[in-house]
């Protein structure tokens, strides 16, 4: 019986002593911590995806709290997320447009090859092998390593070119630093028109190279009623300050590299062949 | 004498009784933070400082509380106490006094206190009936063999990603085999022992 009173007390006086050291420490070692913090951290999207580049969520908390980071920091959370975290801050949110990622290519199958390539298969090993297998040197590799960056499920390799799917992209960013080529980028939401190509070759080097490369034929230039396309390094060039997604442009390109999402039926139907396809034998 | 036992007890914590690869403690953290290297480090070092800790620490309750009173067969329930609560302050101390080491071991930290080898290391300076000087130090070096088998096995796994493997094989799967390889490699050592 004493055993067992004995066993009792030992561990219950035991417990209580390191009850109460732990107590005491709490007290002592009390570290000043800013409420906010955890308040941002649970409106935050809590997927530590690293989109904001800090290390995850927390961090990007604090560094709202401490001021490093604006209140929008979040491209995930998006502006729903900004405002909430404006209110806790007390600021007024400045008005966070909501971004997507965009691919700047849309070759894929109908870009030409220069070879074969047979090696793992991802794109950032592909891009050191012989300036890569694609002739055109901005072309997209179509291996994917964007598809394995995205935790979303946003990105998918589609023809051979990487495919941006805006309901479910969050412009986290994590696709665009994946890509060897640099042809991803964040643009705003409401852009619908793109100029998906990034080749400054001349007009009739890409034609060698891409069935729907810009050769820089300035006819999208020239119908603009907005004037917000330029012509720089053989590349027609939107400006999506000026761009006002009428679609114009799309509808006169030449070789169909001009996407507009907005209008969707008439993208779905391929455009016709008709484009002097090159051989494969005329490469290198 | 004592140096040739000194020398003797971290070279079995370190190399030839690891408490990985031979004795299977602690397998927990050892698979779940062993993607990096850095981080893997991370944790090898709190896990040296919490076990060097907690033998001290247990060896004072064993000898002048369990033994004293005849209570030794409560031995492991009051070292897990012992760990937690040590755990808990280390962490809150860390975190006043150590900001920079707080946030570079902070959240592995709370994982100490489920990692099986902090229990085993005290558990085993009492079987061993060891002093309290032996007992710190086979602590502090079962940390030392927690740490190289956690780096050793992190820095396989970073190069694991580059290997061409059955996807079957993916994630855990190939982990486990490349952990069965090494222990079988730390066999080797198990002939070894100090000739006095």
């Amino acid at each position: 019986m004493t055993n067992v009173i004995y066993a009792v007390a030992v561990l219950g006086i035991l417990g209580a002593v390191f009850g109460a050291l732990l107590a005491f420490a709490s007290k002592i070692f009390y570290v000043e911590h800013d409420e906010r913090i955890d308040q941002i951290l649970g409106v935050l999207p809590g997927a530590n995806c690293g989109g904001c580049g800090f290390a995850g969520c927390a961090n990007c908390a604090e560094a709202i709290v401490e001021g490093k980071a604006k209140v929008s920091a979040c491209p995930v959370g998006g502006p729903a997320v900004a405002s909430q975290v404006a209110k806790i801050m007390g600021v007024e949110d400045a008005g966070s447009e909501r971004m997507v990622a965009h691919v700047y290519c849309c070759g894929g199958d109908r870009a030409v090859k220069k070879f074969e390539y047979d090696g793992l298969k991802t794109c950032a090993a592909a891009n050191k092998v012989a300036g890569t297998h694609m002739a055109c040197p901005s072309a997209c590799l179509g291996f994917g390593s964007c598809v394995a960056a995205c935790k979303y499920d946003a990105i998918h390799v589609e023809n051979g070119v990487a495919k941006v799917d805006m309901d479910k992209c969050v412009a986290c960013g994590a696709c665009a630093a994946a890509c060897p080529k640099g042809l991803i980028e964040m643009v705003p939401a409401k852009q619908k028109v793109f100029i998906s190509c990034r080749n400054t070759e001349k007009g009739v080097v890409v034609r060698n190279k891409c069935q729907v490369g810009c050769i820089a034929c300035t006819l999208c230039a020239k119908k603009c009623p907005s004037e917000a396309i330029t012509i720089e390094n053989n590349l027609a060039k939107i400006d999506y300050t000026k761009c006002t997604n009428c679609g114009t442009c799309a509808t006169v390109c030449p070789r169909k590299l001009i996407v507009d999402l907005a209008a969707k039926p008439a993208e779905a139907a391929p455009a016709a062949p008709a484009a002097p396809a090159a051989p494969a034998a005329s490469a290198q | 004498m004592d140096a040739a036992k000194l020398l003797d007890i971290m070279l079995g914590a370190i190399l030839i009784n690891n408490f990985i690869f031979s004795q299977f403690l602690g397998i927990c953290p050892f698979m779940g933070v062993s993607k990096k290297t850095d981080t893997a480090a991370g944790m090898g070092m709190a896990v040296i400082f919490v076990m060097g800790l907690a033998s001290a620490i247990c060896w004072v309750i064993n000898r002048f509380v369990l033994v004293a009173l005849g209570l030794q067969y409560l031995q492991t329930l009051a070292y897990i106490l012992v760990i937690a609560a040590l755990v808990q302050f280390v962490e809150m101390f860390l975190k006043k006094a150590v900001p920079s080491l707080y946030s570079a071991l902070g959240i592995y930290l709370p994982l100490i206190t489920t990692n099986c080898a902090v229990l085993g290391v005290v558990l085993l300076n009492t079987q061993n009936n060891y002093n309290f000087i032996e007992s710190v130090v086979y602590g502090v070096t079962g940390g030392i063999g927690f740490l190289i088998a956690i780096v050793l096995f992190a820095s396989i796994r970073e190069k694991l990603r580059f290997a061409d493997y059955p996807k079957a094989f993916e994630g855990f799967p190939i982990a486990l085999v490349t952990a069965g390889l090494l222990a079988l490699a730390f066999m080797g050592f198990s002939g070894m022992s100090i000739p006095w």
